[in-house]
């Protein structure tokens, strides 16, 4: 049975401005990304990542192009909630991430808007508590707590908690571990696999990291100033790139098994 | 066996905070640097790094402040130096600083030849206009840049790229033995990177720079850069050796794990599950006993948590660990 | 039903925060602060506090005309041989009065609606963008002029106060908007979109908090300014027609030829009462600016 196709772009395309003036942040794009599969985005600052994960996310409109999620155009449902519901994000920095007016707890709570029909407090305490169960956080510890009261990985993992609770379909992950140690990044990916295989969802990645796009993968697409010039499982990208950006890339990361920049004496 | 060009004798500095505690954000540091070596400083944020940069050069602005230890630049101890005499003789001259974010530290309103000629001044060196006009004419041809355009322009009309050799070339006009460079590269795309770096090594073969030390916490950048690594977490070296033996043989358990958490886009070495260790660095205001790392620790003994860690001498490296093979 | 519990409880939390002891010891560790906050404390206890202290009349006629100070009238009498000091009194209060609404109402909807189009961008930025600048042209003076002669009773100091803050909110609403425009994109504007968050819960809880100080710094601003422009408009003659105001009095003291006479004591307390408290306010949002924007603490 052929997979399902969760996302599907034909010539997808955002910018800003007019004219002479004009910035494509997502340029003419096409894909396909197939349900319950993870998806890297790979490229440099800038190249437009952030701007197509906005898109998925119904946080930007396209400009031109087509853009369907599961079979229907992403933008023919008005309800937006419904969308939040299926599509959810984790960001980078879990700081900037959370209003600081707020306790944590409160903010966490308040994902409950995107239901239909509101659980009662009791039953939204307990979901609250087994997510944060989930990412190995006592309820307890961060009872009346804000944001800035918490450390970066007990934060890091508050954004992972709101996708325990909400349990949606699809999830972008920007940057999930560039602010976190090197040696926390392993468990911020552990809980991420967990959350795939719990609730079977497909995860698109963005990320600069093209060494993590490889390791968590089955797709990964180059990105570079707008458009996507490379796409495929990371064994062929990596083994036998097609697009010069991306042999140019694979080149200028320094990896400790490779020879990088050759020196006179 | 050569005299080492810049050495540090177990420096310690702390600084105070808004709330009166006293964080010794590092506390014992001891290297060498010899002319022509490139040592590494490996270390996430937090570990004390920056602070070491600021201590190396003497900059102990409040609420920073020496704790103790020496620090010799060509035998010449800076501790203790009036911050004038810092300024004018040191600072830029014999030991010159690239720093973090360099990008944004060009002063926008002025042109690169006045900031550039700013510098020379300011070290005592005068000189008439078109002397110091040529003289950077010929140190900017030599660092690959449009010199005539470069030096005419203002800081925001140049691309990321140029403005980072920019910066490296005023930083090291005086030729300087010893160039701190403090995340020199980390706001950079990949290819930049690599050209920066390139620069910096063409700099070393010119004679222009002595010696470098190279601060990161890109540890694969740091396996072609330097010679020797020097791994930091909570204020100290934890270990230091030579690239080979750090990063392909590491013996301390947060080098190992550091080591373990790389990611590797190289087809053949994936696949390899990445270590994971909970927790974070200890909070330096606070007294710690025993080992910094022992809570971390996989491989941790009962007594890494009350037994003083001292650097030992382990298969030619030093490492701070006793339980280390 | 969720919506109005999270926001209820939202607004207690934000309350807690917002009397932050630790702000207040900072702020009376800055001197402009102190200066600031002092002399606008002293003027408002003179305003407040004065007819609890001393016999204030200004329905009295307690002496000739422009009767220089003495023992029993420390600033002498007006042109209509009333008290000065009652006179004073009551022009601070009534100046204040002015101050506190107009300075309120121009907030109030400079602030809606800056935040409101700058949250929002596009097409209705562009439109409330608009509507501000023509705002912006129509002078306050020709409304009250138009007003005052159509209005039956006259002009009445609360009439003016809403006149003058309906005139002059187009400086918060540009002021706010330039903030709102750099909050938008911030990644727990994001979160919150993603958590189901409309328009209204975005710029209340999300954008708002962020900019209460600011919003702070703005009012005090626009009260300053209210008093002044209450000031220049009683100057020209269209001040309020039953009570007394600051404004009033150097209105007054002009058409009566104070100056000429040589009675000082008709115009020069009036003038630097006005210039105190708009000193004091300028000096207090200074300060502010310094304990809110920490890059400017150095």
């Amino acid at each position: 049975m052929p997979a399902e196709a969760k996302f599907e772009a034909r010539g997808l395309t955002r910018s800003y401005g007019h004219g002479k003036r004009r910035l494509d942040a997502v340029k003419n794009v096409s894909f396909t990304i197939f349900d319950k599969d993870i998806v890297s985005v790979v490229g440099q600052s800038g190249c437009g990542k952030t701007v197509l994960a906005k898109l998925l996310l119904r946080l930007e409109t396209p400009t031109s192009g087509s853009l369907t999620f599961k079979g229907k155009p992403i933008a023919s449902d008005p309800d937006l909630r419904r969308h939040f519901r299926s599509v959810q994000a984790v960001f980078q920095d879990p700081f900037s991430a959370f209003n600081q007016f707020f306790t944590i707890k409160s903010q966490l709570k308040s994902c409950f808007k995107l239901f239909e029909r509101q659980p009662s407090p009791a039953e939204i305490e307990a979901r609250v508590d087994a997510a944060l169960r989930a990412v190995n956080i006592e309820p307890k510890e961060i009872d009346g707590k804000y944001p800035f009261e918490l450390s970066g990985g007990q934060m890091q993992r508050m954004l992972l908690a709101r996708i325990f609770i909400l349990r949606p379909e699809v999830l972008i992950a920007d940057e999930p571990t560039s602010m976190v140690d090197a040696c926390s990044r392993a468990n911020i990916l552990d809980y991420l696999m967990k959350l795939k295989r719990e609730l079977e969802m497909t995860i698109v990645f963005i990320t600069h990291d093209i060494g993590l796009a490889c390791y968590v993968s089955d797709s990964i697409f180059i990105m570079h100033q707008g458009e996507i010039v490379e796409q495929g499982p990371p064994d062929r990208v990596t083994r036998a790139p097609s697009s010069l950006v991306t042999r140019q890339l694979l080149e200028d990361i320094p990896d400790i098994h490779k020879e990088w920049l050759p020196r006179s004496r | 066996m050569t005299r080492p060009i810049f050495e540090v004798d177990n420096l310690r500095a702390h600084y105070l905070t808004r709330f009166g505690q006293k964080v010794q954000a590092v506390d014992g540091v001891s290297f060498s640097l010899k002319p022509g070596e490139i040592l590494g400083i490996a270390g996430e944020s937090g570990c004390g790094k920056t602070t070491l940069v600021s201590a190396c050069m003497g900059l102990y602005i409040p609420p920073l402040q020496l704790s103790g230890g020496e620090v010799r630049i060509e035998g010449k101890s800076i501790i203790g130096m009036d911050i004038e005499t810092n300024r004018r003789d040191i600072l830029g001259k014999k030991i010159a600083m690239i720093p973090q974010g360099a990008l944004n530290s060009l002063n926008p309103t002025r042109r690169v030849k006045d900031l550039a000629s700013d510098m020379i001044r300011s070290h005592g060196e005068a000189a008439d206009k078109k002397a110091l006009y040529a003289r950077l004419r010929e140190r900017f041809e030599k660092l690959g840049l449009p010199a005539d355009q470069v030096l005419n322009a203002y800081p925001v009309e140049l691309p990321a790229g140029m403005k980072q050799r920019v910066v490296i070339g005023i930083s090291t006009l005086l030729d300087p033995r010893v160039v701190i460079a403090d995340e020199p590269t980390s706001a950079l795309d990949v290819s930049t990177q690599k050209a920066v770096i390139k620069l910096l090594f063409e700099l070393m073969d010119q004679g222009i720079i002595g010696s470098m030390l190279f601060i990161t916490h890109e540890l694969p950048l740091l396996r072609h850069v330097a010679n020797r690594i020097a791994v930091m977490y909570a204020g100290e070296f934890v270990e230091l050796g030579t690239t080979e033996q750090v990063i392909f043989d590491p013996r301390q358990p947060y080098t190992r794990a550091l080591m373990g958490s790389m990611l590797s886009a190289e087809p053949r070495h994936r696949g390899q599950k990445p270590v994971a260790i909970e927790g974070a660095p200890p909070n330096l205001a606070h007294p710690i006993f025993g080992c910094r790392f022992a809570e971390r620790c996989p491989t941790a003994q009962p007594s890494c948590s009350t037994n003083r860690q001292t650097l030992r001498i382990v298969a030619e490296r030093q490492v701070r660990c006793e339980y280390a093979s | 039903m969720c919506w109005s519990a999270f926001s209820i409880r939202a607004f207690g939390q934000l309350g807690r925060r917002a009397i932050d002891m630790k702000l207040l010891k900072q702020l009376l560790r800055s001197p402009f602060f102190v200066l600031g906050a002092g002399l606008f404390l002293l003027t408002l206890s003179f305003g407040l506090l004065g007819p609890l202290f001393m016999n204030l009349d200004v329905n009295t006629r307690v002496g000739l005309a422009y009767m220089p100070p003495s023992a029993s009238h420390w600033l002498g009498t007006d042109h209509m041989g009333v008290d000065m000091i009652s006179m004073l009194v009551a022009g601070l209060r009534s100046s204040l009065y002015v101050g506190f609404l107009a300075g309120t109402v121009a907030t109030s909807v400079g602030t809606l609606i800056g935040l409101y189009g700058g949250y929002k961008g596009g097409l209705i930025d562009d439109v409330l963008t608009v509507g501000t600048n023509l705002f912006l042209v129509i002078p306050s003076l020709i409304v009250l002029i138009l007003l005052s002669a159509s209005v039956e009773n006259g002009r009445s100091l609360t009439l003016i106060a809403l006149i003058i803050g309906c005139t002059t909110w187009t400086w918060s609403a540009r002021a706010v908007r330039a903030q709102a425009v750099s909050l938008r994109n911030r990644d727990h504007v994001a979160l919150a979109r993603i958590n189901g968050f409309g328009t209204l819960g975005i710029v209340f809880f999300h954008i708002m908090p962020y900019l209460l100080s600011y919003i702070f710094m703005v009012f005090i601003l626009q009260m300053a300014a209210g008093i002044l422009s209450e000031a220049s408009l009683s100057m020209l003659g269209l001040g309020p027609y039953d009570s007394v105001s600051l404004g009033k009095i150097l209105n007054e003291a002009k058409t009566n030829e104070a100056l000429t006479d040589g009675a000082w004591w008709a115009f020069a307390p009036a003038m630097v009462l006005i210039t105190t408290i708009v000193f004091s306010l300028y000096v207090i949002n200074t300060s502010l600016e310094g304990v809110f924007n920490p890059r400017l603490r150095k």
